[in-house]
């Protein structure tokens, strides 16, 4: 019997070890299985993961099914058209109590994933009704509510029958990998985890991903855990940190130096688990050897971190009092938090800045500040009035806007470097 | 099969020329989108960004209505090559998108190289650039080939095709 997601991940950050983790995903079972071995015998606490293609995660299974068929290479592992019986076979002597496995998969839709993921004995998988909609979909947000509530209940219901706790993460704290200020990501994360709580789910991680500053992105951890405290009662949780998910530095040196970051966050801050980058990440889907060398980094970087004293409760950060009105006024707009979300976007209470999807309002936007804080240029129709100064921001360019997305590569690979045509956004193949 | 959203930013033809912008059908990336259309305004033309994930449905009906001076497929999640093959056959099916220039660009293979042979079969598909090196270079190619465009489609009574490479 395997233990569950987050009782593994909370048994080994109570030891002392920060659970890491990679994305991985490939199309054939064989690889999938050597990725994920690979991923046991690393040398670090870790979780594995099975990253689904991106025609498994838009519901296209047909291209997914013809891919397979001709042996094309996928960006991930086809996990609905693989059926159950291979799925089994992946993790026959591989999935046990000292090594759960999640499936990422960045679906608005995720209900067939799901329903695959349980037929294969799994139970811990991640992303959110807006975290997986707005960016990375077209579908409606209203549809996306509708679906995740069916996928959340079915993920809680069937999990729960076999006995065991299953565990779903939200994606929120990452939405569009970069630029967009602390506090609304710790508010999304928040809101996306009560969203699961409302429809069944006990096990929960919350999200934050890597920005521009060690410091606020500290104060952003703090946060979080300091919300979950007080919203998300009658839930286990724990938080999972996200190395850098924007345009990744190009040297070795810089990409070691950004995920080395990242694990001294998590250690800092008390979150129990990190979600790695290699140094391959600048120009292509990572190999095995790669995401293996980045876990053992990432693992070590954690160990040479501790000891650390107990983290702070922090509530009188920014961060925390943007997070905390943007939660607020959400959940004021009605009982129901799916609902309420759907108004909050509406009436522009959330807004991510640069998500050309029809359902945000794409009115505020967000810069670096001098001092390498993500912070707003301007709020839009945020409720943060008294907490940031309303501006009205002048029109982004071109050259602006690459070189805030380069910035974080720029000051870790040491050089003045801007290239047009970097990976971006978000995480694995999708 | 879920339903698909209208326009994203519909705007009626102004007389300005215009770019249509738009991701492939499986990819969820958006900055490469935001930043395209920056070059595209800043090259004088007017853009239409259809976002990511765009189905091939979509993408074929966009163009056919808004009748676009350049069309710029751009995707980095890897089924590039494999998208642009399906879907540029499909625009040039069209007898209205028979003259559009199409260009595609990004990272449009799983391994992080230029794919030559997957790149000339693109380009007989129908797409009249592939900027698939993963440079600056690219960048700046494309910027000059939007400069042109908009240059051309403006001269309203030189409204001749515009020829690349």
């Amino acid at each position: 019997m395997a233990a569950g997601f987050g009782g593994f991940v909370t048994d080994t950050a109570a030891s002392g070890e920060l659970v890491v983790q990679p994305r991985m995903g490939f199309g054939d079972v064989a690889t999938m299985r050597i990725g994920l071995l690979a991923t046991k015998r690393a040398r670090a606490a870790t979780a594995g993961t099975i990253t689904v293609d991106s025609y498994t995660r838009v519901g296209d299974l047909d291209s997914a099914a013809a891919a397979l068929a001709s042996g094309a290479a996928l960006n991930g592992y086809p996990l609905v058209s693989q059926g159950v019986a291979a799925n089994k076979g992946l993790l026959n002597g591989v999935r046990d109590a000292t090594f759960p496995v999640q499936v990422r998969h960045g679906s608005a839709n995720p209900v067939k994933i799901f329903e695959a993921l349980l037929d294969a004995g799994l139970d811990a998988t991640e992303g959110g009704p807006v975290s997986y909609c707005l960016p990375y979909s077209r579908i409606p947000l209203s549809q996306a509510v509708d679906h995740w509530a069916r996928g959340c209940e079915l993920l809680a219901t069937r999990g729960q029958e076999a006995g065991r706790e299953p565990h779903l993460e939200t994606f929120g704290g990452c939405v569009l990998g970069q630029l967009c200020p602390p506090g609304q990501l710790v508010a999304l994360s928040i809101l996306e985890g009560l969203f699961f709580q409302a429809h069944g789910l006990r096990d929960i991680s919350l999200s934050y991903a890597q920005q521009t500053s060690p410091e606020q992105d500290a104060e952003a951890v703090l946060a979080l855990r300091a919300l979950a405290e007080e919203f998300l009662a009658g839930v286990r949780w724990h938080v999972v940190v996200y190395a850098y998910m924007g345009v990744y530095p190009e040297t070795p040196h810089g990409a070691a130096s950004l995920l080395t970051a990242a694990a001294e966050l998590a250690v800092r801050t008390g979150a129990e688990r990190l979600i790695v980058k290699t140094e391959a990440e600048s120009r292509r889907i990572p190999t095995i050897e790669e995401n293996v060398a980045a876990l053992e980094l990432a693992g070590t970087a954690a160990r040479a971190a501790r000891p650390v004293a107990p983290p702070p409760s922090r509530t009188d950060s920014q961060v925390y009092a943007e997070a905390r009105r943007l939660v607020e006024a959400t959940l004021e707009l009605h009982q129901d938090v799916g609902r309420a979300l759907l108004r909050a976007f509406k009436r522009g209470y959330l807004d991510i800045p640069y998500c050309v999807h029809p359902d945000n309002r794409g009115a505020a936007r967000s810069h670096i500040d001098g001092d390498g804080a993500l912070r707003w240029a301007d709020v839009g129709a945020l409720p943060l009035d008294g907490l940031v100064a309303r501006r009205r921001s002048h029109p982004v360019g071109s050259a602006e806007l690459l070189d805030a997305l380069h910035y974080v590569q720029r000051r870790h690979d040491g050089q003045e470097h801007a290239d047009g045509g970097g990976r971006s956004d978000h995480d694995e193949g999708y | 099969m879920p339903r698909v959203l209208p326009d994203l930013n519909p705007s009626p033809r102004t007389g300005r020329p215009r770019a249509l912008v738009s991701g492939v059908a499986s990819d969820s990336h958006t900055w490469n989108l935001v930043y395209l259309q920056l070059v595209c305004e800043e090259e004088g033309l007017d853009v239409v960004n259809l976002g990511p994930c765009v189905p091939d449905d979509l993408l074929v009906t966009e163009c056919v209505d808004q009748r676009p001076d350049l069309v710029v497929i751009s995707t980095v999640n890897g089924h590039g090559y494999r998208e642009g093959l399906r879907v540029v056959p499909k625009l040039r099916a069209r007898p209205e998108l028979a003259g559009v220039p199409i260009v595609m660009g990004g990272r449009l293979g799983v391994t992080g190289r230029r794919e030559d042979d997957l790149a000339d079969e693109l380009t007989a598909a129908g797409c009249d650039r592939v900027f698939d090196r993963g440079g600056p270079e690219d960048i700046e190619e494309f910027r000059t080939l939007a400069a042109t465009v908009a240059w051309k489609a403006d001269d309203a009574a030189a409204r001749t095709p515009v020829q690349f490479g």
